[in-house]
């Protein structure tokens, strides 16, 4: 495949069978490869179509300053996608992150603020909009409520999906921001009304749940609980089990949060084989392993990896 | 048998400190009801005008329990329920 220039190379990512992680020939599994878009993750299409929008909508300009809270891969991408447009980007990331994350931004001459880790990424939220509020010329994407981060999977990732598998029954995936969710959720739902929308949520050490009370707690405003079917929480230990499955089977290479994603998927083709039902069941592999190395995620017994990863957000 | 309940550190203040709680229940408003009554005050930081509150979760063997039946969902003896505030995810 030819492209004119990096970006224009996003998407169009790789469906393939996962033979062997499959119950049966009628309940079958599917892994979306979104680890081969240009930065290494999904969050290359929320990057792109946000700061196109930014662009049409006239905010930015070369030279500008884009602020953004994240916890790594949309900083990533925002980074290439930056550098390539000449923005200045300055990320707020928690630090209880992995280094791979870090390096990566600084790479691409993004500046990194860290937020602190006890709250995770609802600190670095907090943080990010106060010093946006600090800097009114600075512009924040905020990929939690932009409508551009889940159109770009209703325009692309949606579309990919059907055209690729057209029987597809289910779609899973990680619950972040929820716009991937949505995205594709919406779009079909659309085409198919039967399909089902499943979120994977990651479920973290007690640091990261660490508000002062409930009310401090957070939702995106682009999160509608109508687009999804159903919704699992998913603990490190299940998502890292997963993970390694993932290699083990199918030779699968992929990030913790895909793990968690293939849990929730495998819970589905069990109900699936339970309910006599056919079932084309897409999980979606958010990204590769390669950022998540020095967390010893892939090494050592799953005991020592899950007690390495304890307050690490990992998704 | 009871079900085993999973506080967050946040609402330990309710149960002494206690990480799992158990409670008795044919559905999930009863367990509340029944964990209210032990631990007083719990109910209400978990409800609001009778539903979940907007930044609790709460899942019953780890499904979220809003697209199982919400405060109606049946609950069984040997189940865990886990409560989780909404924070923002990772994955992004």
């Amino acid at each position: 495949m030819r492209y004119e220039n990096l970006l224009d190379s996003l998407g169009g990512t790789p469906l393939v069978g996962l033979p062997r992680l499959s119950p049966s020939a009628t309940v079958r599994l599917w892994a979306k490869l979104e680890d081969r878009n240009p930065t290494g993750s999904v969050k290359d299409r929320a990057a792109f179509y946000m700061v196109t929008q930014a662009e049409k909508d006239g905010l930015l300009s070369p030279g500008s300053t884009i602020i953004e809270p994240t916890s790594g891969n949309t900083g990533i991408s925002l980074a290439m996608v930056a550098k390539l447009r000449e923005y200045r980007l300055i990320v707020v990331m928690p630090e209880n992150t992995s280094e791979e994350r870090r390096q990566l931004l600084r790479m691409y001459g993004a500046e990194v603020i860290e937020s602190p880790a006890a709250g995770g990424s609802n600190e670095a939220v907090r943080l990010a909009k106060q010093i946006a509020g600090e800097h009114p010329d600075w512009v924040m994407l905020y990929q939690y409520g932009n409508e551009a981060n889940a159109r770009a999977h209703y325009e692309t990732t949606g579309p990919e999906l059907l055209a690729d598998l057209p029987e597809i029954t289910h779609f899973v995936a990680g619950l972040g921001t929820t716009g991937t969710l949505m995205g594709v959720g919406r779009y079909l739902r659309e085409r198919k009304p039967a399909a089902k929308i499943v979120a994977a949520e990651p479920r973290y050490g007690e640091l990261v749940y660490g508000l002062r009370n409930v009310d401090e707690g957070f939702v995106p405003e682009l999160y509608d609980e109508s687009v999804l079917t159903t919704r699992f929480s998913v603990s490190s230990a299940d998502a890292l089990r997963r993970t390694r499955e993932l290699v083990a089977s199918e030779g699968i290479f992929a990030g913790i949060s895909a793990g968690a994603a293939l849990h929730a998927g495998l819970a589905m083709a069990a109900k699936a084989v339970a309910e006599g039902e056919r079932a084309d069941i897409v999980v979606l592999i958010a990204d590769a392993g390669w950022k998540y190395l020095s967390t010893g995620a892939y090494d050592g017994t799953l005991e020592e990896a899950e007690g390495r990863l304890e307050g690490q957000l990992w998704a | 048998m009871a079900i085993e309940v999973r506080i967050p550190t946040i609402l330990r203040a309710y149960t002494d400190g206690a990480k799992q709680v158990e409670g008795t229940g044919s559905t999930l408003g009863e367990l509340i009801a029944d964990l209210d009554s032990k631990h007083g005050g719990l109910g209400e930081r978990l409800l609001d005008d009778g539903g979940l509150r907007r930044f609790v979760n709460v899942y019953l063997n780890d499904e979220d329990v809003r697209f199982l039946g919400g405060l109606d969902t049946p609950v069984r003896d040997g189940d865990t329920v886990t409560v989780l505030p909404a924070v923002a995810g990772g994955a992004g």
